[in-house]
């Protein structure tokens, strides 16, 4: 039982109804004609495989077939957000790196103020 | 059919009726399935009843909610379910509008009507950006009604959806999995469920539910095999 939150359905369904289509946020050339080989070739067939966090394009296949955004961590597999087409994600690596660093920061200040007590 | 046409019809979309006519008789999808796997009656002891509502058209429409919301109030006398799984069903106790995703609707109106209502929704959508297509002959309604505990338990062997009546009140509407196929599953009223099958895979169907429903001792009313004749 594995539940995936569709925010076009607007609940959470069955992992069964979903396919994964590939790295979300691709974006075309805006002038084909004039981009070099390499742009285009990038473009085309070469794809990001982040060990983190990383955003993909889902299509809810059985059910409203819309097709929408999930940030995925590909190491623990946590689904950290769904997001519908043309949204912004709020959680990605930048932002966690940021959540990491200011959490190490808020511990190393606690810990450096139970030295002073102590 | 003619006049109806040069009144309505804009002359902007080629519409055609795609209803041979009532007197012409024409085959359920599930005729060859009778024939082949029976037809258990109905007796004391049947928990779930399954019947074929095969006297229906069935329309796609997709588009803006907002105009079509408009057009819908205005031909039918109905709001457009805007929320998601929604289902609303009309006055007449047949005719019904559901959401299937968020431009697009599945109407189901009694046989016969689905061409004049598509044309009425035409003339009132106007120059809309929207998409109205008969898809009547590609699926059929099957209706499940019964005692509530066995109908759950029948789903709960057949659909991977969670059919528990606080998760799955009357009025909602899915499209989910189904054994090995998909279809949408649809609840009008606390006592019925409905099954809106792909014309391919109505025999499949049939087959599973008589066999899921066999320890409740289903039983089929038949009378969807001459649509032309009942309409």
């Amino acid at each position: 039982m594995f539940h995936i939150y569709c925010p076009y359905c607007e609940e959470w369904r069955e992992e069964e109804e979903f396919h994964p289509k590939g790295q979300a946020h691709i974006q075309r050339p805006i002038d084909p004609e004039s981009c070099s080989d390499e742009e285009w070739g990038d473009y085309l067939f070469f794809r990001d495989n982040p060990r983190g966090i990383h955003h993909e394009l889902w299509v809810h296949a059985v059910g409203c077939r819309k097709f929408f955004n999930i940030t995925r961590h590909t190491q623990s597999y946590e689904i950290l957000e769904t997001y519908r087409m043309g949204e912004t994600p709020s959680v990605t690596a930048e932002s966690v790196k940021r959540e990491a660093i200011a959490a190490a920061a808020s511990t190393a200040t606690s810990e450096s103020a139970e030295e002073v007590r102590a | 059919m003619s006049d109806i046409k040069s009144d309505l019809n804009p002359g902007t979309v080629n519409t055609y009726d795609a209803c041979p006519g009532a007197d012409i008789a024409q085959e359920s999808p599930l005729a060859w399935s009778y024939l082949n796997s029976g037809a258990p009656a109905p007796g004391p002891s049947s928990r779930i009843v399954m019947r074929e509502q095969a006297a229906r058209d069935h329309l796609i429409l997709r588009g803006g909610a907002i105009v079509i919301d408009e057009a819908v109030r205005q031909v039918l006398g109905i709001n457009l379910p805007a929320r998601p799984q929604q289902l609303t069903l009309c006055d007449d106790g047949v005719s019904s509008l559901q959401w299937l995703s968020p431009d697009e609707w599945l109407l189901i109106v009694p046989f016969g009507q689905a061409y004049n209502i598509e044309l009425e929704l035409r003339a009132a959508l106007g120059d809309a950006s929207v998409a109205i297509s008969e898809v009547s002959g590609g699926q059929t309604l099957l209706e499940l009604s019964g005692d509530a505990d066995a109908l759950q338990q029948l789903l709960m062997k057949s659909v991977i959806y969670d059919t528990h009546p606080q998760h799955f009140p009357p009025g909602k509407g899915v499209t989910t999995v189904f054994a090995k196929t998909s279809l949408i599953l649809r609840r009008p009223d606390d006592s019925r469920w409905e099954l809106v099958v792909r014309r391919s895979f109505a025999d499949y169907v049939y087959r599973w539910l008589l066999d899921a429903g066999d320890e409740f001792a289903i039983g089929v009313i038949r009378d969807g095999a001459q649509q032309g004749a009942s309409a």
